[in-house]
């Protein structure tokens, strides 16, 4: 447990005196959304209709472009190698390393939300559907993110790859929380999602280190 | 405290060593010899479990981890001296108090430099940071790639004394050096190539 909040608190510091890494794509995130308002014109019918799918599409790819990096400074400077031999866990370092990733780059994009939601026209309920659909998904997907990071960080152009290997996890919970928020928008319960999101994170939680951590061992052995 | 025995290593269809075998017993510094290329490195990974992809048998007849030294120092640019020598001191295990880390890096002369971030350093400075846990560990094997590179004509001094003691006091040392250790013990020693 120490060892999980001494490895956070470093992360957390690492991240907060080179902010330009994790706030890229929180940026992106907000400026393409800001701009499907200027590509399908201003009618709040319209993007009421497709906000959910931008919001969600716009959400992934913010996460995907951040999770390449999250390994890929411990591998250069020699770091990860360091937390191999010293024989702590991978599996926590691993946990660690998300946990302060999401902290810093997954919980802004939910308090983001409510504003992005005003762009593009999100009805009330849709806007708090929306911001808790992604507080239950933000987490899975960097979870699920570590793991191709963790495959890829010894390569030098491991980017496009983490996105391939990647994203064919990330469509079940991409096709169940833009349902939610449709089912919210039209009115029906959308208890049934949740627990069905909040099953995809506990899995996610507990398998998605154990691979991130093996994968780690593989990208030092060389 | 190690035996190697038969030890071959194979890269991109090259072969580094074939049947090495050799020991190393507690007090005894054992210095890995060859040219550029040779395998110096690899051989040292492979002995702290960092590559597998060899043959033969290494075993380590130790409670931890030996510490290691390698081309990458594991320094954090962006972390001070303080926080990085705090974090490799944790990764084993040791939890520093104030004084213990003032005494290493004013031994290292880092003092000063406590709150500098690591991008501010020099080579040979920060190469220090990363040394400051083989002060602070009580781990009884160490092994470096390269120890002496980029260290100056003091701080020479001081690592070899350090080396000295912990050699005296039943430690083993494994290191890769193109030149001589200058330690007063006596070093056996491996050629590669």
């Amino acid at each position: 447990m120490s060892f999980f909040l001494s490895s956070v608190a470093r992360d957390l510091r690492v991240h907060i005196r080179k902010p330009s890494e994790v706030l890229n794509p929180l940026v992106f995130f907000a400026v393409v959304i800001s701009l499907f308002p200027l590509g399908i014109g201003p009618s709040p019918e319209q993007l009421s209709l497709v906000a959910p799918g931008i919001v969600w599409v716009a959400a992934l790819l913010a996460t995907l472009m951040s999770m390449d990096l999250l390994f890929r400074s411990d591998y250069e400077d020699g770091s990860l190698e360091q937390v191999v031999l010293s024989g702590q866990s991978l599996v926590v370092f691993t946990l660690a390393k998300v946990f302060a990733h999401w902290l810093i780059a997954g919980l802004p994009l939910v308090v983001l939300m409510p504003v992005v939601g005003l762009v593009v026209f999100l009805e009330v309920d849709g806007i708090w559907t929306l911001a808790l659909s992604l507080l239950l998904v933000s987490p899975t997907l960097s979870l699920v993110g570590s793991i191709g990071a963790a495959l890829t960080v010894g390569l030098p152009r491991g980017g496009l790859l983490v996105t391939i290997l990647i994203l064919p996890l990330y469509v079940p919970v991409l096709i169940l929380a833009t349902a939610m928020v449709q089912a919210s928008v039209s009115g029906s319960d959308v208890t049934g999602y949740i627990y069905w999101l909040l099953a995809l994170l506990l899995l996610a939680l507990a398998l998605a280190p154990l691979a991130a951590g093996a994968s780690l061992q593989l990208s030092v052995d060389e | 405290m190690l035996q190697v025995k038969e030890l071959s290593c194979t890269r991109d269809q090259r072969p580094l060593f074939s049947s090495l075998s050799f020991a190393v017993a507690p007090g005894e510094l054992l210095q890995v010899v060859g040219a550029n290329g040779s395998g110096k490195s690899t051989l040292l990974r492979c002995l702290v479990g960092l590559y597998t992809g060899f043959e033969g048998e290494i075993d380590w007849q130790l409670e931890e981890a030996p510490l290691y030294l390698g081309h990458r120092a594991g320094v954090k640019a962006s972390l001070t001296v303080r926080e990085n020598v705090t974090w490799l001191a944790r990764l084993r295990g040791v939890l520093l108090n104030p004084d213990d880390i003032q005494r290493s890096l004013s031994s290292l002369r880092l003092d000063g430099y406590d709150d500098v971030p690591c991008s501010r350093l020099s080579e040979g400075q920060r190469k220090r940071v990363a040394l400051a846990q083989f002060l602070l560990c009580p781990n009884h094997c160490w092994v470096m790639d390269e120890p002496l590179s980029a260290i100056d004509n003091r701080g020479l001094e001081f690592l070899t004394g350090r080396m000295s003691e912990h050699l005296d006091n039943g430690g083993a040392i494994i290191l890769s050096s193109h030149q001589p250790v200058p330690v007063d013990r006596p070093v056996s020693s491996v050629t590669l190539g």
